[in-house]
């Protein structure tokens, strides 16, 4: 079983067994238990979908445009973000346009290429959960979401700016 | 200048930390080459030629004597005793082994300085003109406003993992001396009808291979909004600009393609959504940071007798008065004088300086200029707020240093990359052409009734020597393994600004300097009473400079 690294409402990292099943672009049979399906095959789908027995959830890549489709994926339970490779950086700017503008409070799980020196980043973009492809030893990489202790900046975890706050 | 807070110097510490932890996971095998990459350009790490490269920032080019000292220790002990003053106002280590690199981040992060983000695909160091806050046409000191800049772009969440680079400039002054329009966005100071400081945004400028002058896409800017603004372009960019291909990935490439105003309208469109947002500037954070930019107190000074003093002193001593003429200007604050420090001096590749003369440039700022300095894009040093009547004094010490070399906006005062000599990416050496020149036109009379001649130099298209807007600008290139240089004229990084045009075809390098010879020898027959090499090229256009060079017919 896959492990996922999430983060909680107390800003707790603790390494979770995910039941989730990533279902590629092309598929035709869906399997069962709970998925996470490709937006546009979510799209394409939709009464199939509705009827499957377990949860439904979405992924997406930062080069698609969830602006159309944002107000029905924020009532999803799950959504990721692909990262095709972790120098593409698309993932940090969809994240937060689904927190801050779309409202969506849902998990938000980083999926593909990422590696942990980014956790501190992603989790700043409103991403609760990191799913790494590849072997990591996900205790020793939520070191990581404590790199820096502050930030200048308002983003999803700090919605204040450090020039308000010092 | 700006001081840091416990804030600031947390976050330098924990960068510091950080980037320690990553070389460790390096050098253990933990981190692949692929994946340390980024971590370490993102903190001013280069692997070139012969050695790895350290680059350091210097926030709009500020420094203070303090940190001065800090780099030349560091030089010392870290590197071979000399170290190199960039374009973009930053000072680059050539020598650093890269297991000390984080001891190195160390000693800097104690004088609050860094490396952060003056490498790889992230907002990069934001500059500015050298004379902010003592420039006569200064229309209001940007740095403040650069300053707020360094702290939203440092570790920005979103924009880390950006396509390529990317630069900003802020120019506050009536004469543009930050190249501003050549940066992916340049701010340009302006006050509205109703005495609001604002902005005049552009976006798209940049130089490399495909050299572009950026478009306005905001009139008017009120400075409240400068960082949701700026997010605005930021996410717009972070979103559609190439990724596929690095050589169209600029945000110049996106703007052509779009159009400006389709771009603009789309960066309204996303703004509309960040407006008077939390990120919105307050005023009292505005004065903040105008609090940390104030001027010396200066003493009043009766200018007539300062002045037939510094006349008869410039008689006596001709240099004196030829380094009086090139290497100071006169500032609003009466009385008091800019003065640059030339890094140029013929023999030395330019805006190299060593160890020594960083600690003398260091004692000349305690002692003239309030112990501040700032670095300038033209690769020199200047020091503001010098007492007039001290300029004499200030001369014979900088001239035993070496800094006083009165060549400054001279043909001798050139941009030059480190080229072949040093980069990884260069097609040919620049430093070479450079010497060559420098000792050819050593006639330092020709050279002063030349007057202002910016001449700049590439070892590759990437442009670090900004050949595109230089007035002569050399371009390295390769021909079937061999170096060879392409010359091209009328650039300009002035307010209108221009992109160079080429002469014709590459040239060997022993063919360089001849050539650059013919083209002044083309300019000093042809130029009307004071215009300047610029402005006679405009005059009458490229041709009879073609065929001085190439023969009729060319």
């Amino acid at each position: 079983m896959a492990q996922v690294l999430k983060v909680d409402s107390e800003a707790n990292a603790l390494v979770h067994d995910d039941q989730w099943q990533l279902v590629a672009d092309d598929v035709d049979q869906l399997p069962s238990g709970d998925i996470l399906v490709p937006l546009t095959v979510w799209q394409q789908n939709a009464d199939q979908l509705a009827n499957h027995s377990g949860a439904v959830g979405v992924w997406v890549n930062g080069d698609e445009e969830i602006e159309a489709v944002a107000d029905a994926l924020t009532s999803l339970p799950l959504i990721a973000i692909n990262f095709p490779k972790f120098v593409d950086g698309r993932g940090f700017s969809v994240a937060r346009l689904l927190r801050d503008r779309y409202g969506y409070d849902g998990e938000l799980r980083a999926i593909g290429h990422i590696i942990r020196d980014q956790l501190f980043l992603l989790k700043r973009c409103g991403f609760d959960a990191f799913q790494f492809d590849g072997s990591v030893d996900l205790n020793e990489a939520a070191n990581s979401l404590q790199d820096f202790s502050d930030a200048y900046q308002v983003a999803v975890d700090q919605p204040v700016p450090l020039f308000k706050r010092r | 200048m700006y001081k840091y807070d416990q804030y600031d110097h947390k976050l330098v510490n924990e960068r510091v930390e950080q980037y320690r932890d990553q070389t460790q996971r390096y050098l253990a095998g933990e981190l692949s080459e692929e994946e340390f990459l980024p971590l370490r350009l993102q903190n001013g790490l280069y692997v070139q030629r012969l050695a790895p490269m350290l680059r350091i920032a210097v926030p709009y080019g500020l420094m203070s004597s303090t940190q001065l000292r800090k780099l030349a220790h560091i030089s010392r002990v870290y590197d071979k005793g000399y170290v190199h003053f960039t374009t973009r106002q930053n000072i680059q280590l050539n020598w650093p082994v890269l297991e000390q690199v984080p001891d190195i981040l160390a000693e800097l992060a104690e004088v609050e300085m860094h490396a952060i983000q003056t490498s790889g695909n992230c907002i990069r160091n934001t500059t500015t003109d050298q004379y902010a806050g003592v420039a006569p046409d200064e229309i209001e000191d940007p740095r403040p406003w650069c300053e707020i800049i360094r702290q939203w772009s440092t570790v920005h969440p979103e924009f880390a993992f950006l396509p390529r680079k990317f630069k900003i400039a802020v120019c506050g002054s009536e004469e543009d001396r930050a190249a501003f329009l050549l940066h992916d966005i340049g701010l340009q100071l302006v006050v509205n009808d109703q005495g609001q400081t604002g902005f005049r945004v552009y976006v798209g400028g940049g130089l490399g291979r495909t050299p572009v002058i950026a478009s306005s896409i905001r009139e008017f800017l009120p400075g409240e909004h400068l960082l949701t603004y700026l997010d605005a372009i930021l996410r717009v960019y972070n979103r559609y600009g190439n990724r596929d291909n690095k050589y169209k990935a600029r945000i110049k490439i996106l703007v052509r393609a779009w159009t400006p105003e389709v771009f603009a309208e789309r960066v309204e469109a996303e703004w509309a959504h960040l407006k008077d947002g939390e990120a919105t500037l307050t005023g009292a954070e505005i004065e903040r940071m105008k609090g940390f930019f104030t001027l010396p107190t200066y003493q009043s000074v009766d200018k007539a007798a300062v002045n037939q003093q510094l006349q008869s002193l410039a008689e006596e001593h001709k240099g004196f008065g030829r380094w009086l003429d090139r290497n100071t200007r006169d500032q609003k604050q009466n009385g008091y004088a800019s003065v640059s420090l030339s890094l140029k001096p013929a023999g030395v590749a330019p805006g190299d300086v060593t160890d020594r003369q960083l600690e003398i440039i260091a004692d000349l700022a305690d002692r003239f200029s309030f112990g501040e300095l700032r670095s300038t894009h033209n690769q020199n040093v200047v020091l503001t707020d010098v007492l007039v009547s001290e300029l004499f004094e200030l001369w014979q010490l900088a001239k035993a240093a070496g800094l006083a070399t009165p060549n400054i906006g001279t043909i001798n005062d050139m941009i030059c990359c480190p080229g072949g000599d040093y980069c990884s990416l260069a097609n040919a050496k620049s430093i070479p052409v450079a010497e060559a020149i420098q000792r050819k036109f050593d006639d330092l009379d020709y050279v002063y009734d030349l007057g202002d001649l910016e001449l700049n130099i590439s070892g590759c298209m990437n442009a670090c020597g900004h050949h595109h807007i230089g007035h002569i600008g050399i371009l390295g290139v390769d021909k079937k393994g061999e170096e060879w240089y392409q010359i091209q004229l009328g650039g300009s990084a002035n307010k209108n600004a221009a992109l160079g045009k080429v002469l014709g075809p590459s040239l060997s390098r022993d063919a360089v300097t001849d050539s650059i010879e013919k083209l002044l020898d083309v300019y000093v027959e042809n130029r009307l009473e004071t215009e300047t090499f610029l402005a006679t090229y405009q005059r009458i256009g490229i041709a009879k400079f073609k065929e001085r060079v190439y023969g009729t017919g060319a």
